[in-house]
């Protein structure tokens, strides 16, 4: 059974902590926001975009999700605005500050 | 019903594993107990056992790998002795700290240097803050019928930690003795089938082990890990009483010999105990009031219990086959005088190193020791408190 | 094998965000396209050594990963993994188990080359059906930067740090790749990030699914240890190709093949002028190094194409 994270922040007591410290479950990391870690991010623009998917695979954060061979929306939640993908669009689709 | 054989020590415990027929053991040769992988290769050669046998390449790897088995959802285990104990110490802290099941079947031998191969208890005692269970035997029956009862109290819910079954380096690993073997069968049913609840292989649910924890969870895993040596000691004697209805043969967390009505005590652990069965006989035939106390169970260490069956004795010698480096003695005296101050006890307590390196103990040595015992009570001193048995001058 | 990039990139993603490697990191780039690729429906356990990746993806209580993991120590992933391979093995024999696993153990060039390179070893030679990922970014990232055995000759590291009587780490770096290859194991490959991501993906798939052992080599670039300007990863790795300071190569059953050939080889400058940690090196009066470096770039790369052409 997957682990309730809610009963383990900071505060927990030892006895809510999972055994041996072992987490059930996959992917929790998702409720860590490390997209708080920076102001400066990637902006995608569409109309641009010719959906080639060159940015998916270099974004070290998986932040570009795909749908039906299609990228969304950043997931501004964990980007982290390290700026790769701009370099790897071939389109101008990518825009973020301090990055030509 | 059980059968009669001729065994050592390392063989009797070879013959636990192939009747448990454990999932995985990975294993590394190191005197003296090369030997338990070498008849456990045997039987998986032979398919007397369907384990994954995993030669390694170093003991560090031995209980690496036994962990990674253990943490798949496996029934694991690996042997070693000495250096090679010490080689895998970090993995015995991990081991611990993921509450994982798992078994070490240890031959004590000591540490380098000087290199040496023969038996003292240099090497568990130095992982006995690793939290390990550590259960220690006299001869090879105690340690084939110790072997039996591992899985048993490692896998209980209430605990989940990994044991040690301990025996003496050549004394008792490879010394020949009459033994009493369960069958087959018996032993299959006592053990039971392994049902792990949260595995790497469980295909239901994934699981991550081994996290990075920040200080606002360290010192509460560490607590929490403490609760299950808290419930070890009631397990092991639930499991030793459900092994002495199968077998016949009763274990506690110590034994106590002559020590009911014994104004002097010694307090050991391992194959000099037989030794200092001996010198007690002798003594008890002349009428004096001796006995001893034998550690069964060394960590967790049952502290109040010992007390209390020491709460007679006016004077305790407590021997150590290895060497604190304290200028006070050695680890189980320290152990055993906290346990007598905490009780309040007003026995008066010497600590003897002994044995090490193989240093051969002899039924006079002992005799020795009831001797210094008997001249602290009649000067109500126990003088030097921290000695060496049987050192030339 | 071949390669649809588009639905490649259309899996499920493997490596969850919300991981705390630094932004711009080359090791989290290695493992999500490494990740892909396992088959759907194929169920994996991840190892890991310790380090960068081991302390940012398993944070307690986070894990960023999809898969069963286990973080065991520094110098045992190839120990741990062993293990976790034959409890699959047992429990299969012993009819416990039905899924497909596969078996994927990830560490940085530390835990690899260095510390645990008795466990890779040992666990290469007895050929257990697993993959040992080497994300290599030359140097021990984790503590700070100093250096290890396969930190470039000349970088500045913490350990090997430029100064009036250095001009950084004095030593080549150890070609492991060529090492677990004299291991003779069934597959091992050299790759890092080009292009559309086919050559590591090839790689990742052809090194999950061949039986037995095998051992990638993947250049994974660190921003902060290299100190070249984070968004420049990609050009970065295209140019340790283009000078072939990191030849793209696979051994197979001890044939060796080289997958990418410059139709230009580049001077190594221009794979060292981006990266803060040769700076010393384009001073004035120090082009004998650049001259050292490149003479050994071109001996290894010589040397690599006897390895090819046999």
């Amino acid at each position: 059974m997957a682990a309730d994270l809610s009963r383990l922040g900071v505060k927990a007591s030892w006895k809510d902590l999972t055994e041996g410290m072992v987490i059930a479950g996959a992917g929790t990391s998702r409720d860590f926001h490390t997209g708080e870690w920076s102001e400066t991010k990637p902006e995608f623009l569409e109309d641009k975009c010719k959906q080639c998917l060159l940015c998916v695979p270099v974004c070290p954060d998986s932040c570009i999700p795909v749908k039906d061979r299609k990228r969304l929306e950043f997931d501004y939640d964990h980007c982290k605005g390290c700026g790769i993908c701009v370099k790897a669009c071939p389109f101008g689709a990518i825009t973020m500050e301090g990055v030509e | 019903m059980g059968k009669r054989e001729r065994l050592s020590g390392n063989e009797a415990v070879a013959i636990a594993l192939r009747q448990i027929n454990p999932d995985v053991f990975p294993a590394f040769p190191i005197t003296p107990s090369t030997e338990i992988p070498q008849y456990f290769a045997s039987y998986a050669a032979n398919g007397q056992v369907d384990t994954e046998f995993i030669p390694v390449e170093s003991e560090h790897s031995s209980m690496s790998a036994a962990i990674g088995a253990s943490a798949a959802g496996a029934r694991s285990l690996t042997a070693t002795s000495s250096c090679g104990l010490a080689y895998m110490w970090e993995e015995l802290y991990i081991a611990a700290s993921n509450r994982l099941p798992l078994v070490l079947a240890l031959v004590n031998r000591a540490l380098s240097g000087p290199i040496n191969i023969n038996c003292d208890h240099s090497d568990s005692m130095g992982a006995r803050d690793s939290g390990w269970i550590q259960m220690y035997a006299e001869n090879n029956q105690e340690a084939y019928d110790n072997m039996v009862q591992a899985y048993r109290i490692s896998e209980h819910k209430d605990v989940r930690l990994p044991v040690m079954i301990c025996q003496d380096g050549f004394i008792t690993s490879h010394a020949v003795e009459n033994i009493e073997l369960l069958e087959d069968e018996e032993v299959k049913n006592f053990v039971g089938e392994y049902e792990p609840e949260n595995y790497l292989l469980n295909p239901e649910c994934p699981i991550a082990v081994g996290p990075y924890a920040v200080t606002d969870y360290y010192m509460e895993a560490k607590r929490a890990q403490a609760e299950g040596m808290r419930h070890a000691v009631q397990v092991v004697k639930d499991v030793a009483k459900e092994f002495a209805s199968l077998s016949g043969r009763e274990y506690g967390l110590f034994e106590e010999y002559c020590l009911e009505d014994a104004e002097r005590a010694v307090v050991m652990i391992g194959s000099a105990a037989g030794t200092t069965k001996d010198a007690v006989d002798k003594l008890r035939a002349d009428g004096e009031k001796v006995g001893l106390l034998k550690i069964r169970l060394f960590r967790p260490f049952p502290a109040e219990e010992i007390a209390e069956a020491l709460k007679g004795v006016k004077a305790v010698a407590v021997m150590d086959r290895a060497e604190g480096y304290s200028n006070q003695g050695g680890p189980l005296g320290a152990d055993v005088m906290a346990a007598l101050y905490r009780s309040r006890s007003e026995a008066l307590a010497v600590n003897y190193v002994y044995g090490l390196g193989g240093r051969d103990v002899r039924v006079e040595d002992m005799e020795d020791v009831f001797a210094a015992l008997k001249q602290m009570r009649q000067d109500q001193d126990p003088g030097e408190t921290y000695r060496y048995l049987g050192i030339r001058e | 094998m071949s390669y649809n990039f588009k639905e490649t990139m259309n899996k499920p993603e493997r490596l969850a965000p919300g991981h705390r490697m630094c932004a711009g990191c080359g090791g989290t780039i290695a493992v999500r396209n490494v990740l892909r690729g396992l088959h759907e429906g194929d169920r994996a356990v991840i190892g890991n050594a310790t380090g960068c990746l081991e302390v940012s993806t398993f944070t307690y209580p986070y894990t960023a990963w999809e898969d069963s993991y286990i973080h065991n120590a520094f110098e045992n992933a190839g120990a741990t993994l062993s293990g976790v391979e034959g409890a699959y093995k047992a429990l299969k024999r012993k009819g416990k188990l039905d899924a497909v696993y596969k078996f994927i153990t990830f560490g940085g060039d530390g835990g690899t080359y260095d510390i645990g390179f008795q466990s890779l070893s040992g666990a290469m030679e007895r050929n257990h059906d697993m993959v040992y990922v080497c994300y290599d970014n030359g140097a021990y990232m984790n503590t700070g930067i100093q250096r290890s055995s396969a930190t470039p000759m000349y970088a500045d590291t913490t350990t090997t740090p430029v100064g009036s009587c250095s001009s950084g780490k004095p030593q080549n770096r150890k070609d492991l790749a060529a090492v677990i290859a004299a291991h003779d194991v069934p597959y091992v490959a050299q790759t890092t990030f080009v292009q559309n991501f086919k050559d590591l993906h090839v790689k990742s798939e052809k090194a999950i699914y061949t039986p037995g052992a095998a051992f990638l080599n993947i250049m994974a670039p660190c921003p902060r240890g290299w100190r070249y300007a984070a968004p420049d990863i990609m050009e970065i790795c295209r140019l340790g190709v283009e000078t072939c300071y990191w030849p793209l190569f696979e051994v197979e059953e001890g044939k060796w093949t080289l997958n990418y050939e410059p139709k230009k080889k580049l001077p190594i400058e221009d794979f060292l002028r981006p990266q803060g940690r040769f700076k010393h090196l384009f001073k004035k009066g120090n082009e004998y190094l650049i001259e050292e470096f490149q003479k050994e770039v071109d001996r290894r790369w010589e040397d690599l194409l006897f390895r090819c052409s046999r």
